[in-house]
């Protein structure tokens, strides 16, 4: 060896030996860095890789039905078909289209929208070509299969009203969430899901709504799901069984239906469940579900006759000779009159130089308590509202359940309004006017009901209790029916005999040849009917109309004819039913509300469906739940 | 003929190069070669096709290659070195200009059998040159500015190139390899020194010249999180993967990232990343010791060569190896910028698997040839 290269040599080896250094350094910040990326951070990492892989799609619920009172259902799910089309499954999507367009019907515009969502998506997710389809283009479809490859049907639910309009609102309606209805519930998320909005729908959404499952998807990096990982099925929503009876509501709904704008409210006397509600006009609750056009949308809230409106609970009218009863009952309690004691009605009343009208121009004469009930006399009730004072007729008038929401269990009831002179002073700033006391007597004036007011009034002269409405019945969840709760409601502060004496003059009212009601008699010789009739003013009858001639209630335009009411419960001796009716500027109480009542009654006793108190529900039909 | 010596180590029969073949290097190869089989075929979510056999296939050329060097005299490697290296530089210019008439960048050339890319054999040709310059410079010239010159040019040349292509982990991976050349050589550190100031300094100027997507890349790997879908997106998903493999990993063919394809080039750049994340890091330790005892072999293999330019290029073409390895891990786990460098021998890719195979070949007639000694001029010493 030449020493040149053993020096060579030397420097090599010395250099070699720095550089194995550095470079064993080097591998060393590799390993360290492992284990920081691996040990120390790799919880974190592990979570993140999770994140990426795993993607959680909430399965919606199905929503509990909603059924009557002896099971039939009144809101169901439909299965909704809908024909889907993943383009990477196809090779030639146009031709695919055009084979599926002999099946099911594709205007033009709509092929091109499906194109457009296609290039818009990746090819693995499917677009939705039709939805809503029958029965028999699923199955055209499925037999075709072979033809249309990529072509798809999927299942989902939509809510469907069997009864439409008749039913409309009690049940309600659902549709998506509003901005606002963000609740916890991570289903408000879910593209397509929908909340109840009125009625039952909202009252017992939460009920009806379920739980929601989920499943846990693996994704690759593109989104294509590679593989169910887990899934958590929901729990369905509860069915929800009503007080309501299906052919008593639609027949009162029926009844009610040539009278534009009208409300019906039927109840069983003892336990206060309501048994028919009826308001027209109705509206379609699926319109809402499918989505309503801006057209329709704007035409429902301009209808002159409110079609939205549940006119049973929410609409307000003065309750007029309907309202004689609490005020007949109220002067029995303070003695302010004897039953036998007469007054002379000689057509009007005159307080101070203000003269008050009775409905029949020439006078009723001499008329008691009996009499006056049964042909409704103004002035009798003039007389002894004077004696009473307002808010005597007041206290009464909240014993019997008016002024104040009676707490049904659906949305949106008014309370209506009972006046007293504190009241007056306090909302309008006036002091209470001695005639006011006197209109109000009538039922007019400020006073203001619901017809669900009216009715629960009835049920309670006619009990003699306490009578609450509900529609609730029972709640179904999981095969397990639970009832709700009715207890037997506390006797009312009313004398018994004073009750008596007024619930003679219903009596009298229907049934005595000189009644007001006499034409509505219950047909037949099965109960008899108890009643009282109410015609409201909506206008101030000017003193120059009364000395020239007051118009006929046909001769005016109908939004200013009489609102028409009816108030009445049977059979007399033990009753069970009770019965409100008004029929918003329906003329005369005796010619429209009466019969209205009087065939529901009728019905009523014909289908005579309150069962006994606490008898179960009937097992409901399992049926298809979806 | 010294006394002892039993044979002529410039002229040895076929047999006994056989024999003086390092065959535990050949083995550490094959071991490697096979972890990267392993790895492509989970890449193909457990399929040999597309990856895994065409690699066996070159895999198998490449050992070929790599003996048949090995027992060929490696004073031919020394002689035709500068040739080597003009081909190569020759190859690069052509892809250069294949590029600009290809309308874009382009790096290889299509031989159909495989897509050769002259940035990789300028790697191995770079080394090989270099080690012939400084295999006839004597101490004191290697001592002198003067006469390093002509070997910075040869660096800088194919550099400049590659950078152009470009190719910025090429570059600097030349840039290194030839320092460690110089290094080794026994160029004076305080020039080191000067010219690490030089390229600091130069640094904006460079800076200027990088491409859009380079620069991002640098800015990406500065703060991953500011561009996590994009630029940035490479190097997350990848340190995930490798976190959440954990110390033991998710077991062969199970690992998420790779397999639902959040992790991006698993079976080229980041297939380290796969292994890391399918055997945790038990198994990127096991994998990194493979290099170690390579690199290690290497480094005992130069240190009894007897003459300079097979212990430099034993020595150069084990730090390119290095620099592949250090660079790649350092890549996926975002210590250095996404800089597109293989993991050498186990990513899929023909011509670096070559080329290194190439390079080991002659690391191994190094080792065959470690009793012959050259003169400055390549003349025989005996």
């Amino acid at each position: 060896m030449y020493r040149e290269d053993a020096e060579r040599q030397k420097l090599f080896s010395r250099r070699a030996a720095i550089l194995g250094g550095v470079q064993f350094a080097m591998v060393t910040v590799l390993a360290g860095r492992m284990y920081q990326l691996q040990v120390l951070e790799s919880d974190r990492f592990k979570m993140l890789a999770d994140e990426n892989r795993i993607n959680i799609r909430l399965l919606a619920p199905p929503r509990g039905r909603i059924l009557d009172r002896n099971g039939q259902p009144l809101a169901v799910n439909r299965k909704n078909y809908r024909v889907l089309l993943t383009a990477e499954q196809t090779p030639d999507i146009r031709r695919t289209l055009e084979i599926l367009g002999r099946l099911v019907d594709i205007g033009e515009e709509d092929r091109e929208q499906i194109l457009r969502e296609i290039r818009r998506r990746r090819g693995f997710v499917p677009v939705t070509v039709r939805e809503n389809l029958d029965w028999n283009t699923v199955s055209r479809i499925e037999v075709n299969a072979p033809d249309l490859p990529g072509v798809s049907i999927d299942v989902g639910q939509s809510r469907e009203y069997l009864y439409g309009p008749e039913i409309s609102h009690v049940l309600g309606y659902v549709s998506p969430p509003a901005p606002g209805d963000t609740g916890d519930d991570p289903l408000l998320q879910l593209p397509g899901f929908r909340v109840g909005k009125s009625g039952i729908e909202r009252r017992h959404d939460l009920r009806l709504r379920g739980k929601a499952g989920n499943s846990q998807l693996e994704v690759n990096a593109l989104g294509r799901v590679i593989r169910e990982l887990e899934r958590k099925e929901g729990v369905p929503g509860n069915d929800v069984v009503l007080t309501l009876d299906l052919p008593l509501q639609r027949f009162a709904t029926e009844r009610l239906r040539d009278m534009k704008s009208a409300a019906a409210v039927l109840m069983e006397v003892d336990s206060g469940a309501v048994l028919a509600l009826a308001s027209v006009p109705g509206y379609d609750p699926n319109a809402f579900n499918i989505g309503l056009s801006r057209d329709d949308w704007r035409a429902i809230r301009k209808d002159p006759y409110a079609p939205l409106i549940n006119k049973a609970i929410s609409g307000l009218y003065s309750p007029g000779s309907t309202f004689k009863m609490a005020v007949a009952l109220a002067a029995l309690k303070h003695n302010v009159i004897k039953p036998g004691e007469t007054v002379f009605c000689p057509g009007h009343y005159e307080l101070g130089r203000s003269k008050f009208h009775c409905w029949r121009k020439h006078g009723h004469g001499w008329m008691d308590m009996n009499g006056a009930l049964q042909q409704s006399c103004d002035v009798y009730f003039y007389e002894i509202a004077k004696r009473l004072g307002v808010d005597r007729i007041a206290a009464m008038a909240k014993t019997l359940g008016l002024g104040g929401a009676t707490g049904i269990d659906l949305p949106g009831e008014r309370g209506g309004l009972v006046p007293t002179a504190a009241w007056k002073k306090k909302a309008l700033g006036k002091p209470w006017q001695g005639g006011e006391t006197l209109v109000a007597g009538i039922g007019q004036g400020f006073v203001l009901s619901t017809p669900l007011q009216l009715a629960v009034m009835t049920a309670r002269l006619a009990s003699g209790r306490a009578v609450k409405p509900h529609i609730l019945r029972a709640v179904v969840s999981e095969g397990v029916t639970q009832m709700i709760d009715t207890q037997s409601a506390p006797p009312l502060d009313i004398d018994p005999g004073h009750l008596k004496i007024v619930t003679r003059g219903m009596d009298a009212v229907v049934n005595s040849p000189s009644g007001t009601a006499r034409a509505s008699r219950l047909p037949g010789d099965g109960p008899k009917m108890a009643g009282k009739t109410g015609t409201a003013q909506v206008r101030r009858i000017s003193r120059r109309e009364r000395e020239t001639r007051v118009l006929k209630n046909e001769e005016r335009p109908w939004k200013e004819r009489d609102h028409a009411l009816f108030v009445g419960f049977a059979p007399l001796d033990r009753p069970r039913y009770a019965i409100a009716v008004v029929v918003e500027h329906g003329s005369g109480g005796s010619k429209v509300a009466a019969p209205v009542a009087r065939d529901i009654l009728h019905q009523a006793f014909l289908r005579n469906p309150a069962a006994p108190p606490g008898q179960p529900v009937p097992p409901l039909d399992p049926g298809e739940r979806i | 003929m010294r006394l002892g010596a039993a044979y002529d180590p410039g002229n040895m029969s076929l047999g006994r190069k056989l024999r003086m073949i390092s065959w535990p290097m050949v083995l550490l190869l094959c071991m490697l070669s096979a972890v990267g089989f392993g790895m492509l075929y989970s890449a193909a979510s457990g399929d040999w096709n597309p990856w895994a056999v065409r690699q066996l296939i070159r895999f198998g050329i490449g050992m070929t290659l790599m003996l048949t060097i090995a027992v060929t005299d490696i004073r031919i490697w020394m002689r035709y070195a500068y040739f080597l290296y003009f081909v190569a530089l020759t190859l690069l210019v052509a892809v250069e200009v294949m590029g600009v008439i290809g309308m874009g960048a382009q790096r290889w050339i299509d031989l159909k059998f495989i897509q050769l890319q002259p940035s990789e054999i300028m790697k191995i040709a770079l080394v090989l040159a270099l080690a012939r310059y400084f295999h006839g410079l004597s101490a004191e010239e290697t001592g002198r500015i003067s006469w390093l010159i002509f070997p910075v040019l040869l660096v800088l040349a194919p550099a400049a190139l590659v950078l152009r292509q470009p190719d910025l982990g090429t570059a600097v991976m030349m840039g290194l390899s030839a320092a460690v050349m110089f290094f080794l050589a026994g160029v004076r550190l305080w020039k080191f020194a000067l010219a690490g100031g030089a390229v600091l300094a130069a640094l904006p100027i460079a800076w200027s010249f990088l491409h859009g997507y380079q620069r991002r890349r640098v800015l990406t790997f500065l703060d991953p999180e500011s561009d996590p879908l994009g630029a940035g997106y490479h190097i997350i998903q990848s340190k995930i993967a490798l976190g959440s493999g954990g110390l033991f990993g998710k077991g062969f063919l199970g690992g998420t990232q790779s397999h639902l394809n959040f992790l991006p080039e698993k079976q080229t750049d980041f297939i380290f990343t796969m292994l890391a994340e399918e055997f945790g890091m038990v198994g990127g330790l096991a994998l990194l010791g493979l290099y170690i005892l390579i690199i290690a072999y290497g480094f005992l293999i130069s240190l009894r060569v007897r003459n300079q330019f097979a212990r430099l290029a034993a020595l150069g073409i084990v730090s390119v190896f290095f620099f592949y390895t250090f660079i790649n891990i350092a890549m996926v786990m975002g210590l250095v910028p996404v800089v597109g460098v293989p993991l050498p021998m186990v990513s899929y890719g023909g011509t670096s698997m070559l080329s290194l195979m190439i390079g080991f070949g002659i690391v191994i007639s190094a080792n065959v040839h470690r009793d012959l000694q050259i003169g400055r001029r390549g003349e025989d010493i005996t």
